[in-house]
């Protein structure tokens, strides 16, 4: 069920085990059948920790969707509440229970998620309602795992919450941090203290884990060797980049939401013969993506242009395979190859589906437009004509193209430039506002609240130095075998990984100019390991590092992580943690402001 | 060491003994006559009320709380109401029942606590007889009140009376009673004459044991186990019959031969026991009774009282303390005389080998030869444990360790517990502690319950000792019990504020896991508010430190704390509170001073009270945030003239803000809304709400050119983009003969590729090629190319000897039609390649 976590260095099942205990755990709290009435917004996340069966097994016989009105009926003893602490829901809860039928009373439960709320259970006692509920509880989803070697907490627009720490900030509010810091404290009771800590960025955040960490000690070897912190505004350039890797486009292209991709159904119809594809199938196509599926993991952080010689050379292993029963001669051998077939046919229908992925991608990637606006931003992030009006940006605002692509590259080009001229960036304001509607003034003014847009000043761009010190641009990035993480943005090296590579070897101390330069200060602290759970390394044994992406990361940086992982004589394996999986488009979307929207 | 059976007595198959536990350290002149005596099992504390059958105003009784040793822990004299019954909690607290069903509570050091009442009905007929039980769900009082009705609560922490059926044909007290608990409910067993009831919450059901002889006329006794399984009646005949508590089975029945009344009766059993056996006592006898005819008999010098435990039954006199018990297993057969248990074996070797005699190795072959060498350790481990004297636990260790060094792969786990257990067990047991446990209760009490009790008696270097040399995890042990010993701490009144927190905080100083809030509450509680806030400081955690804070009214401190927390949900309801305790002047100074709980405030207000969001954003005299308030405000009316004092407004602070660009593209908003509506007024065409852009492409398409023109001059929209515009739109609406035209109008700021492609994409090939001749040179190839000239794409391609270019038209030419052409090119490739 899970085998997609068990395949990376930690064990990041004894996680999601813990998760489905206290699960289960709750449940039993609410003795007799009952029905869920979900946030919708949760079941997403609690898929990738429980399936249905499990809630079945606890006598969890109805589900509905919280909404306002009266519970649909169903002959249950308990009504559960599974929702995220928000006021507006806790109005709709009340408004549940006021309605439900007095003569046939359910009992009522909540179960908050990922805090309990005292400010939540406050506007219920105001509502009237409070005293409902039998039970009510915290479910603790800080990280949840997605893959062997990626915990997220998929917080709500996290880089928006993200940052209350910085001069620029947008709400000044710290529950994501809060949050995050209490999933650390989580994961340290499942593997044991991290010795070593560096930051960038984020001092309070440091400060509060070694304050919440002083309470508890565990009497667990220490799993992870080191814990690097990187806040997303350390380098806010890397998202707004398009992902070249496999698994970057199709998060590009169609958006994957909790491990799974929804894809346009046509090149999935089934053709079978006589039906001569009459009626395609309208429902979009649902796949799941982990590393369980033995090819997706292995093409998923190539390069694109390297995906089309895999799938060749996986096709040809296929079908050789199948070819194999005409060799098969005694009873033994065809038994041997039988027993084979399930495995192979799954291998053959994982290939199918990834053949049309990357059709449905190729489609994409030739097109004119993708290959232009890939132009711009490359030549952005090798500095050219990175201080005056870009024609190519432009144009596209005449005719009119998604705002998001245009807000993307503006973003872009200001970050590589350290800031526009006002000059250009108030011609930028102005052609947006005239073009897509004056109502998106306060999305500008977001923006440019978190930085990423922003007027240049006095200073000079120091954006090069970045550039050549970090070797953010390598020329002759090798697409197909790589050796050096540039090749998921096909010659831009992410920054935020580019870092990590650093501290690993030879240390942030070679950098130091660099560092001075970067956003915020940086940090290193050591936590005191009960003695006698001091690891010791066998000779050869890789580091274990947990890099938590404070803000979000994309599928192209976890890529580079992973490249540099399996590295031969790299000496360090990463294990990925961040508030939320994001691309540029969601990071942009996340951080836009629709006055039309959300009307009272 | 071969005195270890001198106290052993057999009964049937197996033996009994009587191990001295203390001499008693009280000195009580009448012994325990005319005493109430209570004695808490687990080795737990005695209570004694003297004096109280004499009921005189004069003297009062005089209430003494000891240890099992006999130290004095508290002695006060009696106040309250007369006194039926004495008993302890499972937590080691002391209950009083007094005659009107009032409950007193009492710690071990006689400090009252609380008290509750056993209910009306109760307290107007009077205690007649009262029981305290323990059961799964705490500790339990059945009372039998004067109307000779049963009142019971199962746990007196959570306070619910039940009130049992009565009893038919129940005149007066009946001879004897019993509370049992059995299918997770509480009831009674009540003897009236020969006749049995079992009394639960609904019913009163008469009840047979089986097998119970017919000489007896009324049971006169009645005794239930420790577990609650098994029942011992006590008959008028002086028969026991003992059965078990459902009373299904009938185990023995024994004749003692005494007929008089005795004084107490328990059950003297323990887990793995060979037989069922209980003790009867009369004055200065006691029989030990099981499943045989004989029975054994002790002669007691001294009025005493009998504890029942797990594994035994404890006897308190006035001197001596002692535990009667079944000699467990391991012991016997080691013990027993002319064994030959392996590990009887063992230990003769061992002792052998201490005289360096050849002998041990023979007693050691025999062992080994049939294998049991492994057994025979265990057994001497086993049975150290069930040894009082550390003597004959270090003898049977030593013998122990001697049979393991011949054992290869012997898991070491159970000896190292057992030398570790035994050894916290005898510190325990010492005079000065008093806790007498057995090391079978020690188990089922576990380590952490054990803990408690130290701290409960203020012993705590010794349970930090217990915690540091069982290794319990810190925040388990140590850390707990330094806590304890704060609490205890904050309560000495004759010392100074200062002295307290320098002492706490010394001793606590790098102890994990310590919850100085918890502390510093029990400070306040006594009334101490400045200790409890120098507490408060040393709390790491300031989440923790809110609740406290709130509650002494420290709010600015509160919410300080709050903030420091990084728990939003905690600054909110520090927030919450202080909008309900202040007014709103105060309570918007608050908030200035603490830049992030406003910024949560606004945040919240954003959501839920828009007004109030206006006031903050006044207050700070934030001019840029009020005029993003008013432009979100403005697309939430839907009249326009509203929308646009709205926009006005904003405007206006935008200007104050300083925001020019703002507030000048706010007033181009209004600007554009003017001009819509007055466009829609007249023309009759959808345009609210729409951009720049957009409207004036409707313009364009609906054939309203000039108006199209003036947005364009009056917003200084750029050449290039109004090109594209007018461009697009005019081929939309397919009017080519305009669009030639507009192409003449000037030179094209975007070029006029852009009408070749726009033309091309409405499939008109025609009106494109018109735009062909004046594409620049740079994109001539490319404009020839989407027209489909391929000849025309070629001459230039080759024209500008541009390799790329002529490879980009070569991969454009079919073999089959153009072989000519291809020719050329690839010539003209191979020069321009040359160049």
């Amino acid at each position: 069920m899970a085998s997609h976590l068990f395949c990376g260095r930690v064990n990041l099942n004894i996680l999601r085990e813990a998760a489905r205990k206290d699960l289960r755990e709750f449940l039993d709290k609410c003795s007799g059948s009952k029905a869920i009435v979900w946030d919708e917004y949760l079941t997403g996340p609690f898929g990738l920790i429980a399936q249905y069966s499990l809630l079945k097994e606890h006598e969890v016989e109805k589900m509905f969707t919280l909404k306002g009105g009266r519970i649909p009926s169903a002959a249950v003893k308990n009504i559960v509440f599974f929702v995220r602490p928000r006021l507006e829901l806790m109005d709709i809860i009340a408004e549940n229970v006021a309605s439900e039928d007095k003569l046939k009373p359910r009992e009522f439960h909540i179960l908050f998620v990922p805090r309990r709320s005292l400010l939540c259970e406050q506007r219920l006692k105001e509502k009237g309602v409070l005293n409902s509920f039998t039970n009510i509880d915290e479910y603790i989803l800080d990280l949840i795992p997605y893959d062997g070697d990626l915990l997220s907490m998929e917080s709500e627009s996290s880089f928006r919450v993200r940052q209350s720490l910085n001069e620029c900030y947008l709400e000044n509010d710290q529950t994501s941090l809060y949050h995050a810091a209490k999933g650390l404290m989580t994961l340290q009771a499942l593997y044991g203290t991290i010795p070593q800590i560096f930051a960038f960025h984020v001092a309070n955040m440091m400060l509060r884990m070694k304050r919440e960490f002083a309470g508890s000690h565990t009497q667990i070897l220490p799993v992870f060797d080191t814990l690097l912190l990187l806040d997303r505004n350390v380098d806010l350039l890397t998202p707004l980049a398009t992902q070249l890797t496999y698994e970057g486009l199709i998060d590009e292209i169609y958006g994957i939401t909790n491990g799974y991709v929804k894809l346009p159904p046509e090149k999935f119809a089934q053709k079978k013969q006589g039906e001569g594809g009459k009626d395609l199938p309208t429902e979009p196509k649902k796949l799941q993506l982990n590393s369980a599926e033995e090819l997706y993991a292995e093409i998923r952080d190539k390069n694109f242009n390297a995906v089309g010689a895999a799938l060749s050379k996986k096709a040809k292993i296929i079908s050789a395979a199948f070819e194999e029963r005409h060799n098969a001669k005694t009873v033994g051998e065809i038994k041997q190859f039988v027993s084979q077939l399930p495995h192979m046919q799954a291998a053959r229908g994982s290939l199918a589906n990834h053949t049309s992925i990357a059709e449905l991608i190729k489609d994409i990637t030739i097109s004119e437009d993708f290959f232009d606006s890939l132009t711009v931003e490359q030549e952005f992030m090798t500095g050219v004509d990175t201080d005056k009006v870009s024609t190519y940006i432009e144009d596209c605002i005449a005719q009119k193209d998604p705002l998001i692509k245009i807000l993307r590259l503006v973003c872009m080009q200001s970050v590589c430039n350290n800031g526009l001229k006002q000059k250009v960036l108030d011609y930028y304001k102005k052609e947006i506002l005239q073009t897509y509607g004056y109502k998106h003034i306060l999305t500008l003014k977001n923006l440019e609240k978190v930085g990423l847009l922003k007027p240049q000043s006095t200073m000079r761009n120091n954006y090069p130095t970045i550039r050549k010190t970090l070797k953010l641009w390598m020329e002759d990035a090798n697409e197909q075998n790589p050796n050096d993480i540039s090749y998921v943005y096909s010659g831009y090296a992410p920054l935020s990984v580019r870092l990590t590579q650093v501290l690993a070897r030879p240390g942030w101390r070679s950098i130091e100019e660099v560092l001075k330069i970067l956003p915020g200060p940086h940090f290193e602290e050591r936590q005191q390991v009960p003695t006698g759970l001091h690891k010791k390394r066998q000779p050869g044994e890789n580091r274990t590092t947990l890099v938590f992406f404070l803000g979000g990361v994309t599928y192209a940086e976890i890529a580079a992580l992973r490249f540099l992982s399996h590295m031969e004589d790299s000496g360090t394996e990463y294990i990925i943690a961040t508030t939320k999986l994001i691309n540029g488009t969601s990071w942009i979307k996340s951080l836009m402001d629709n006055p039309e929207e959300n009307l009272p | 060491m071969a005195f270890v059976t001198a106290n052993w007595n057999p009964l049937g198959e197996s033996f009994y003994r009587k191990i001295e536990l203390y001499e008693m350290g009280w000195n009580l002149k009448d012994g325990l006559r005319e005493c109430l005596v209570a004695a808490a099992p687990y080795g737990g504390p005695i209570a004694l009320l003297k004096g109280h059958y004499r009921r005189s105003p004069s003297a009062r009784p005089q209430l003494e709380i000891y240890s099992s040793s006999g130290l004095p822990l508290a002695s006060f004299p009696w106040k309250s109401g007369v006194v039926k019954q004495l008993g302890w909690t499972v937590s080691d607290d002391l209950l009083c029942v007094q005659e009107d069903g009032t409950v007193l509570v009492y710690d071990l050091w006689g400090g009252f606590k609380r008290h509750f009442s056993m209910g009306n009905e109760v307290s107007q007929s009077q205690v007649l007889e009262t029981k305290i039980f323990h059961s799964p769900y705490g500790t339990g009082v059945a009372i039998l009140t004067g109307a000779l009705r049963f009142t019971l609560a199962t746990n007196i922490d959570d306070i619910k009376l039940r009130r049992l059926p009565e009893v038919p044909g129940l005149q007066e007290a009946p001879s004897c009673w019993a509370v049992l608990t059995q299918d997770r409910q509480s009831k009674v067993l009540v003897a009236n004459g020969s006749q049995l009831f079992i009394l639960d919450n609904t019913a009163c059901t008469p009840v047979t044991p089986p097998g119970l002889s017919p000489q007896a006329s009324s049971i006169v006794h009645m005794c239930v186990s420790f577990s609650y399984k098994y029942l011992a009646l006590l008959t008028d005949s002086g028969h026991v019959w003992m059965g078990t508590s459902n009373l299904k089975e009938k185990l023995s029945e024994v004749d003692t031969k005494i007929k008089t009344p005795p004084k107490q009766m328990a059950w003297c059993r323990r887990p793995k026991s060979q037989q069922p056996s209980a003790v009867v006592m009369w004055d200065g006898l006691l029989i030990v009774v099981g499943e045989c005819k004989e029975t054994i008999q002790y002669h007691l010098d001294d009025d005493s009282v009998l504890v029942p435990e797990l594994d035994g039954v404890r006897i308190i006199s006035g001197t001596h303390h002692e535990l009667l018990q079944e000699v467990p297993g391991a012991c016997e057969e080691i013990f027993k005389i002319a064994s030959m248990a392996p590990g009887a074996l063992l230990l003769e070797a061992h002792k052998e080998y201490e005289k360096e005699s050849q002998k041990a190795d023979e007693y050691l072959r025999e062992i080994k030869e049939q294998s049991l060498l492994s057994e025979a350790v265990r057994q001497c481990v086993e049975a150290a444990g069930h040894e009082h004297e550390p003597e004959t636990q270090k003898t049977l260790l030593r013998a122990a360790s001697f049979g393991k060094c011949f054992l290869s792969n012997f898991p070491p786990e159970q000896f190292v517990s057992m030398c570790r257990d035994l050894r916290v067990l005898n510190a325990v047991r010492d005079y000065t502690v008093g806790i007498p446990l057995t090391h079978t209760q020690f188990k089922q009490m576990t380590v952490q319950v054990l803990i408690d009790r130290l701290v409960y008696r203020k012993l705590y270097p010794l349970a930090i000792e217990v915690c540091r040399y069982l290794k319990t995890p810190e925040y388990q042990g140590v850390s707990r019990v330094l806590k304890h010993w704060a609490c205890y701490k904050v309560q000495q009144k004759e010392e100074s504020d200062e002295v307290i927190a320098k002492a706490v905080s010394v001793k606590l100083a790098d102890a994990a896991g310590i919850s100085y809030s918890e502390i510093a509450t029990k400070a306040y509680e006594s009334g101490r508010t400045e200790l409890a806030i120098k507490l408060l400081e040393f709390e790491p955690r300031s989440g923790e430190q809110v609740p406290l804070l709130l509650k002494m009214k420290k709010s600015p401190l509160a919410l300080s704390k709050a903030i420091e927390s990084g728990d939003t949900d905690l600054v909110y309801t520090v927030v919450m509170y202080l909008k309900n305790e202040l007014n709103r002047g105060d309570f918007f100074m608050m908030l200035r001073n603490q830049p992030v709980a406003l910024s949560l405030y606004k945040q919240f207000c954003k959501h839920q009270e828009q007004d109030t969001l206006k006031d903050l954003f006044n207050q700070d005299d934030d001019h840029e945030e009020l005029g993003n308030f008013y432009v979100k405000a403005s697309y939430k009316d839907q009249r326009l003239e509203a929308r646009v004092a709205l926009l006005q407004s904003a405007v206006d602070e935008y200007y104050k803000a300083k925001n020019d660009f703002s507030a000048k593209t706010t007033e181009d908003e209004m600007r554009l809304l003017r001009f819509q509506r007055k466009l829609e007024e007249e023309k009759d065409e959808q345009l609210v709400g729409f951009s720049l852009q957009d409207t004036m492409t409707t313009l364009l398409s609906v054939g309203l050119h000039k108006h199209a023109e003036q947005l364009y001059k009056d917003f200084r929209v750029p050449d290039k983009r109004f090109w594209w515009l007018k461009l697009k739109a005019l081929a939309e609406k397919e009017d080519w003969e305009e669009l030639e035209k507009f192409g003449k109008t000037k030179k094209s700021p975007i070029g006029y590729l852009p009408f070749v492609e726009v033309c091309i994409k409405h499939h008109n090939k025609y009106e494109a090629k018109k735009y062909v001749s004046k594409v620049t040179p740079e994109q001539k190839v490319k404009a020839h190319l989407a027209v489909g000239d391929m000849e025309g794409a070629a001459e230039a391609a080759i024209e500008r000897r541009n390799e790329s270019e002529i490879s980009t038209v070569l991969s454009r030419c079919s073999a089959t039609t153009d072989h000519l052409l291809m020719e050329r090119l690839n010539r003209a490739k191979a020069t321009a390649v040359k160049k």
